[in-house]
């Protein structure tokens, strides 16, 4: 089974998310509607009619919130283990797998995705660490609260672009 | 809205990475003591007591610990967290200090009677250089800015923490002895034209229970 092309990426504070970003890879190199490749499972074989397609994708954007947010304990669980920033993948559900990176003040980045390499993520995450950074120095952003700025969420899409696809 | 494109934040460097602070950029002493003194008397003229402003002028830091924190953490590229309390507390007197005042602070302690209580040592504390505190402020202590910082930063990294600064009456010759500084002339730090200080700054941080206990847990 091909990984899904699409990614979630999920910027977590204390209490709440600050940012999300659902990111399809697949746009760049076609532009083709991917027959249900989408979520775990493939059901419906074969092209289903369009509302069955759309069902079938706001299903899978639900259960990749799920997954993505189920490892929150995983993480809090792990964040004291090691020094590192970088936490590799915390949690694995069938294809689909949970990579996370906490900064220094501990805020979390995740991402779900199919089995992308671990330096791959290591550099996207990288990147972002640089932009979230760069956006915190930022005297009318307040720390802990939701991202609004759509100059970083257009770098966080080309990044993940550039790195993952 | 034109400039957004060329001059966003985001494009911007973060300044200098890892290493030497020659190529830093520095913001001036006179600047920044005109500017504080602003600020200290913004607070004075809206605080009722000592405690009260005190307390604006910690909260007033607690955001920038919380941004330095992140800075600092970065700037040396090794995407590492602290997360042990010695390893914070060094963190916190050396990079920190060094990012904000470009030396290291001058002693860390731990206290002796409480095992949850460390201090930060200062003898040349430059948010209280050119400040005379009158006699009906009694205790305070214009640290209480960098005192701030400081809580901010260890709050940020997960180890909660009230800090609190004091001004402390230096020992007859305790700094003459370090060697640095007779007559106001340490380190190259100290401000010319004042007359050497009498007081040194002592950052008192007290570690909430549950961090300690985290901490313990990690030890074994």
């Amino acid at each position: 089974m091909s990984s899904s092309p699409v990614l979630l990426f999920v910027i977590v504070g204390k209490n709440e998310p600050l940012y999300e970003a659902e990111i399809d890879t697949s746009s760049s190199s076609s532009m083709a509607p991917s027959n249900s490749s989408g979520g775990a499972g493939g059901g419906g074989g074969g092209a289903g009619s369009p509302s069955q397609q759309q069902q079938q994708n706001e299903l899978s954007t639900r259960q990749n919130y799920f997954v993505l947010h189920s490892a929150l304990d995983l993480v809090e669980k792990s964040v004291y283990s090691t020094s590192n920033m970088y936490l590799r993948v915390v949690d694995k559900v069938n294809q689909q797998q949970v990579s996370t990176f906490v900064t220094a003040a501990n805020v979390k980045f995740m991402l779900l995705h199919g089995g992308k390499g671990e330096e791959v993520i290591k550099n996207f995450f990288g990147e972002v660490y640089g932009y979230y950074v760069k956006l915190s120095m930022n005297p009318f952003y307040k720390y802990d609260t939701p991202i609004m700025s759509k100059a970083f969420d257009a770098r966080v899409r080309a990044a993940a672009r550039a790195y993952l696809s | 809205m034109s400039r957004s494109s060329s001059n966003n934040i985001l494009d911007r460097p973060l300044g200098r990475v890892g290493g030497r602070s020659t190529d830093t950029t520095f913001v001036s002493l006179s600047a920044f003591a005109y500017i504080y003194s602003e600020l200290v008397q913004y607070h004075q003229s809206r605080a009722a007591s000592v405690s009260e402003l005190e307390r604006r002028l910690e909260s007033a830091g607690y955001g920038v610990g919380l941004k330095v924190l992140e800075m600092t953490a970065y700037r040396t590229k090794e995407m590492k967290r602290e997360i042990r309390l010695m390893s914070i507390l060094h963190f916190v007197s050396s990079s920190v200090w060094k990012s904000l005042f470009g030396r290291s602070a001058d002693s860390l302690e731990r206290s002796i009677d409480h095992a949850d209580e460390y201090m930060i040592i200062d003898y040349e504390p430059i948010a209280s250089t050119f400040v005379s505190v009158p006699t009906d402020l009694g205790q305070l202590s214009a640290d209480a800015y960098v005192s701030g910082i400081i809580a901010g930063v260890l709050d940020g990294a997960g180890f909660a923490a009230r800090v609190t600064a004091h001004n402390v009456k230096l020992e007859e010759g305790e700094r003459q002895g370090g060697g640095s500084g007779s007559g106001g002339g340490a380190g190259g730090n100290a401000v010319p034209g004042i007359p050497p200080r009498k007081n040194k700054a002592v950052f008192l941080v007290k570690f909430s229970p549950e961090v300690l206990s985290r901490d313990a847990a990690l030890e074994r």
